[in-house]
């Protein structure tokens, strides 16, 4: 996880402006029928929420001539998703909203015999950042009070997660590992209820996206401790990052849209002017912004490279997860 | 004072000629998307939000409400016209409701469901009004243990379910729990049960496709040999005159149950993860314990209707309330509720009930006027629902099992789901010859993936300590009551067997 | 029916043990200081449907169940060929899901249900068996926008018509 995403959003004006001779070829190409829009994660998560966003920014501007229709596929950590669109017979009206789960799902089943490099790039819509959050009645304010509290009470400080092996577990074990830690991890089934039993006090703090967090922030209820980010978030301009406090560690959730294996060119070439319109739109702009994700724009060879990358890195993290 | 101003004006909002002509479409929508096997609100609400671009986003909400509301009303209709529940929410009503509908009673079932889930939900929108924020910290103080000592509550009222063959209505409960545990194991992230090493186990298996399986295919061919190519002589009959008396006769013999599931429904309906299908369960044991002739449950009493779409109304206006007091889904419908708003740019959390006050009590008061309308409109057609028994059953029966799999697959969109919808109908159908209740495994389906979690997630926050159900000051009263309620029946019905067994011998 | 309950009750005891088997994958023990393990719950209560065999199989030998003192078949010559004709027809059903889409496999269904064990008239039999997937179609592609299997390609030209038509 040593790459930097600032040169890579900065070529992302490049790859827009590559992009729009392919706009003119993608008139070709149009759906025949309702698009499979099918996404990786159960209904109300980050994932279910920027799909459905996705979904309704294409509706507004009557962006394509067929639906897209929304699925949610969540079973597995994604694997439902993953074999369902990889064995699909129509790979030209099926496409994927995917998560981090597209890179550690084939990971940890290999069983499944999923190849990611055999699905088609199409957009990468932003990154999703991570950031440690307390209740606000725990009266800590800061990362350094946080660390002495989980070693004060000695593998009893709990933790709430969306599951062993998921996102924010890869970082609760980073930092655990970082600073030696003895956290009890809970696994929930959805970021929901994990801020859910944050707010209720049940565990103690968790690591969230700040769009799952954001309402109980503003609310005073919630404590942003350190962020998992390049850089400092806009929105949270004092919470510190992990890189600053001299661990060379980021780390983000892709949201990116993908195409089924097999998709012809002149499909896929349909689906990245599409979403290169709805990326486009000030309305998805809007919602980079208020839900703190970092744009992080590629073209489809740059997307191939960066899954190549994230695999290894997340085989790397599994690894020291042990699993 | 302030909450009935605020409320009066949402009220008067949700009747604005453009807001109130969306509620009576959404509701006639609702209606008959919560009819059809496999679908429910969820469908309805997240297929219509794109359509909600065309009117302003109090409008929108108003509709997808009513929708919400239309489509609980409707669960209660494919339950006791084909016997099949079309909803989670809705296999407690199949109880008596089915037996009434074969007794050429399906009107009065039916008229009953709609004036249960009417005061259900009245009663719901009344405490929700007056109450919210109050309700929703009692709503944050349950935790896993908490969660898991309701759901032994809620197992506890399966015993009064099964028949009388004690080791199958056993089986028939561990069946359940273990079918639903197919899948991933969610506290290790490990696949589990993976049956015959077949990829399509790895999504678990769903209730809809159990209990599609279980009442639209196996319950059907049981009936079809049943009837010996007999054509099913219930030729019920529907005039105004027949409605009033059996409104009049749902209420006489209904009351009880709305009561006890109207109150009861709204208290687990808020409790996060528990929501409306072991509400609709434990407002049926309850009615049933309560009632002074609790072997009539099961044969078609009225109660046994009322208590659990009552409850089921009730929990699902319930299930909203941590949705707004703190922006969390309290089920799918209300994720995907959740995702218009932040469409609309709100920001769901604790401060969109003290800062969007004019959206949430719009909201507020376009339930009550759903509620209105979804009564009357049921009722309206009820008359349809009764039509569609007359037809014979020969039309009748291929129509079932062509809704049966259309609306599988539209719930799951899957077709290893459609070839385990016929391989549990089959089944059933032999179980059902030789007398396994098969209930138990439908409901035990639904909250084994609860009670699973929660009971694991309790003993990861106790290091092992099984005490952890005891101590703590909500869970400890609800175990011990769980414990109780669960040994005095298994006791009861011993002492039964062995006095049988010395008549037999004597 | 005697002879089946033994015989229902020794297959779902089999079923337990491969249960038992397949949740023993997974840890099925009390992991000290974490609770009980992945293959735990599924293992446990499989042991418990295993015992409720044992306990069936005890009732019938005593005879106390009704079904075990039951003469009768378990399925007299009406019941096995009503089963066999609606079941097989579900299962040539969903079979042609894949083939000839829902739609038709809808059609097939209920033309044969309707004509065959209905014996209504070929009027209405094929006025229903036409009328009703061609409601669906609107219903669900249309009104829900839920996508059914449209079966093999042979059918797109079909589908891309029907399509054109509603969006």
């Amino acid at each position: 996880m040593t790459k930097t995403m600032r040169g890579l959003v900065q070529m992302s004006c490049a790859a827009l402006i590559a992009m729009s001779p392919m706009a003119a070829f993608a008139q070709d190409w149009e759906p025949r029928r309702p698009i499979d829009f099918t996404i990786m994660a159960g209904p109300g998560g980050g994932a279910d929420q920027i799909a459905r966003f996705i979904q309704s920014v294409a509706e507004q501007y009557d962006m394509t001539n067929r639906p897209l229709v929304p699925t949610n596929r969540g079973g597995g950590s994604g694997a439902e998703a993953l074999i369902h669109v990889s064995s699909t017979s129509d790979p030209d009206h099926t496409i994927l909203v995917t998560l981090n789960s597209f890179f550690t799902t084939p990971l940890r089943q290999e069983n499944l015999g999923i190849d990611i490099q055999t699905f088609t790039p199409v957009a990468m819509m932003g990154v999703d950042p991570f950031v440690l959050w307390v209740h606000t009645d725990s009266g800590i304010t800061n990362f350094e009070q946080f660390l002495q509290q989980v070693r004060s009470m000695d593998g009893e400080f709990v933790m709430g997660g969306t599951g062993t092996g998921q996102e924010d577990s890869i970082v609760i074990a980073f930092m655990s590992g970082a600073y030696d830690l003895d956290i009890n991890y809970i696994p929930y089934d959805g970021g929901g209820a994990v801020a859910r039993d944050l707010a209720g006090q049940q565990i103690m703090a968790t690591v969230n996206n700040p769009a799952e967090a954001k309402g109980f922030y503003e609310a005073g209820q919630f404590v942003p401790l350190v962020a998992f980010s390049d850089e400092r978030l806009p929105a949270y301009p004092d919470v510190p990052t992990m890189r600053e406090m001299g661990h060379d560690f980021s780390y983000y959730n892709q949201r990116a849209v993908v195409g089924a294996p097999g998709m012809s060119d002149e499909a896929a070439a349909y689906y990245a002017d599409l979403f290169t319109r709805i990326y486009e739109s000030d309305e998805w702009q809007a919602y980079l912004e208020s839900e703190s994700l970092s744009p992080l724009w590629m073209n489809a060879d740059e997307q191939r490279a960066y899954w190549a990358t994230q695999v290894e890195s997340h085989r790397e993290l599994l690894a020291s997860l042990g699993e | 004072m302030e909450i009935l101003s605020l409320l009066g004006g949402g009220m008067l909002l949700a009747l604005q000629p453009l807001n109130l002509a969306l509620i009576l479409i959404g509701v006639t929508v609702g209606l008959f998307i919560g009819a059809m096997p496999g679908l429910g609100s969820v469908n309805g609400v997240a297929i219509l939000l794109p359509i909600t671009f065309l009117v302003p986003p109090s409008g929108a909400i108003i509709f997808l409400a009513a929708i919400y509301y239309g489509a609980m009303y409707g669960g209660a209709i494919s339950s006791i016209t084909l016997g099949i529940p079309g909803a989670s929410t809705a296999v407690a009503t199949t109880f008596d409701g089915r037996p009434l509908a074969r007794q050429g009673r399906a009107s009065l079932a039916l008229v009953t469901a709609a004036i249960a889930s009417f005061i259900g939900g009245t009663v719901a929108n009344v405490f929700f009004t007056a109450f919210a924020p109050l309700l929703a910290s009692v709503a944050l103080a349950f935790g896993p243990p908490e969660i898991f000592a309701l759901m032994l509550l809620a197992f506890a009222t399966f015993v009064g379910l099964g028949g009388d063959d004690i080791p199958k209505t056993i089986f028939s409960i561990c069946f359940g729990l273990v079918l639903g545990a197919i899948g991933f194991d969610q506290i290790s992230g490990a696949p589990r049960l993976v049956l015959f090493d077949m990829n399509g186990f790895l999504q678990g298996i769903g209730f809809l496709v159990l209990a599609i399986g279980v009442y639209g295919i196996g319950e059907m061919i049981w009936t079809i040999d049943q009837a010996r190519g007999e054509v099913e002589t219930s030729t019920p009959k529907m005039t105004m005159r027949g409605m009033a008396s059996d409104a009049a006769e749902a209420t006489r013999r209904g009351w009880k149950g709305t009561a006890i599931g109207s109150v009861l429904g709204f208290f687990v309906g808020i409790l996060p993860a528990a929501g409306a299908t072991p509400a609709s369960l434990m407002s049926y044991g309850v009615a049933k314990m309560m009632s002074r002739v609790p072997e009539e449950f099961g044969r078609g009493n009225p109660d046994g209707v009322a208590a659990p779409e009552a409850a089921n109304n009730s929990a699902s206006t319930g299930s909203m309330l941590p949705m707004l007091t703190l922006g969390i889904p309290g089920s799918p419908t209300t994720a995907i509720l959740l995702g218009g708003m932040v469409i609309w740019g709100l920001t769901p959390g604790p401060l969109l009930f003290v800062q969007e006050t004019e959206f949430v009590w719009g909201l507020i008061g376009s339930f009550y006027i759903s509620n209105v309308a979804a009564l009357l409109i049921n009722l309206a057609f009820i008359p349809l629902f009764i039509w569609m028994l007359r037809m014979p059953f020969t039309i009748l029966a291929p129509m079932i099992f062509v809704l049966s799999i259309a609306g599988g697959y539209a719930a799951t969109r899957d077709m290893f789901d459609i070839w385990l919808i016929v391989i549990f109908g089959l089944g059933a159908f032999v179980l059902r010859r030789f007398d396994y209740p098969l209930a138990p495994a439908v409901l035990a389906i639904v909250l084994g993936p609860i009670a699973e979690p929660t009971l694991r997630q309790s003993l990861l926050l106790s290091s092992g300590d099984p005490s952890i159900f005891f101590t703590r000051p909500i869970a400890g009263p609800i175990t011990v009551v769980a414990l109780i309620l669960l040994l005095l029946p298994a006791l009861k019905l011993l002492r039964r067997r062995r006095g049988k067994a010395e008549d037999g011998a004597a | 029916m005697r002879n089946g309950e033994i015989f229902v009750a020794g297959i779902l005891a089999l079923f337990s043990v491969y249960l038992m088997v397949k949740s023993a994958e997974l840890p099925i023990g009390f992991v000290s200081g974490r609770g009980p393990g992945g293959g735990a719950w599924p293992f446990w209560l499989s042991a418990i449907m295993l015992v409720c065999c044992g306990f069936i199989a005890f009732n019938w030998w005593r005879g106390t169940s009704p079904p075990s003192r039951s003469e009768e078949p378990f399925l007299d010559s009406y019941g096995w060929r009503m089963v066999i004709t609606v079941g097989g027809a579900l299962i040539v059903f969903v079979a042609l899901i894949e083939v000839i889409s829902m739609y038709g496999a809808i059609a097939v269904f209920l033309l044969y249900y309707l004509r065959f064990l209905g014996r209504h008239s070929w009027g209405l039999s094929l006025t229903i068996s036409l009328a009703t997937p061609l409601i669906f179609f609107f219903f669900f592609e249309g009104a829900m926008r839920i996508t059914m299997p449209t079966g093999l390609p042979f059918t797109d030209p079909l589908f891309d018509l029907l399509y054109e038509i509603i969006y």
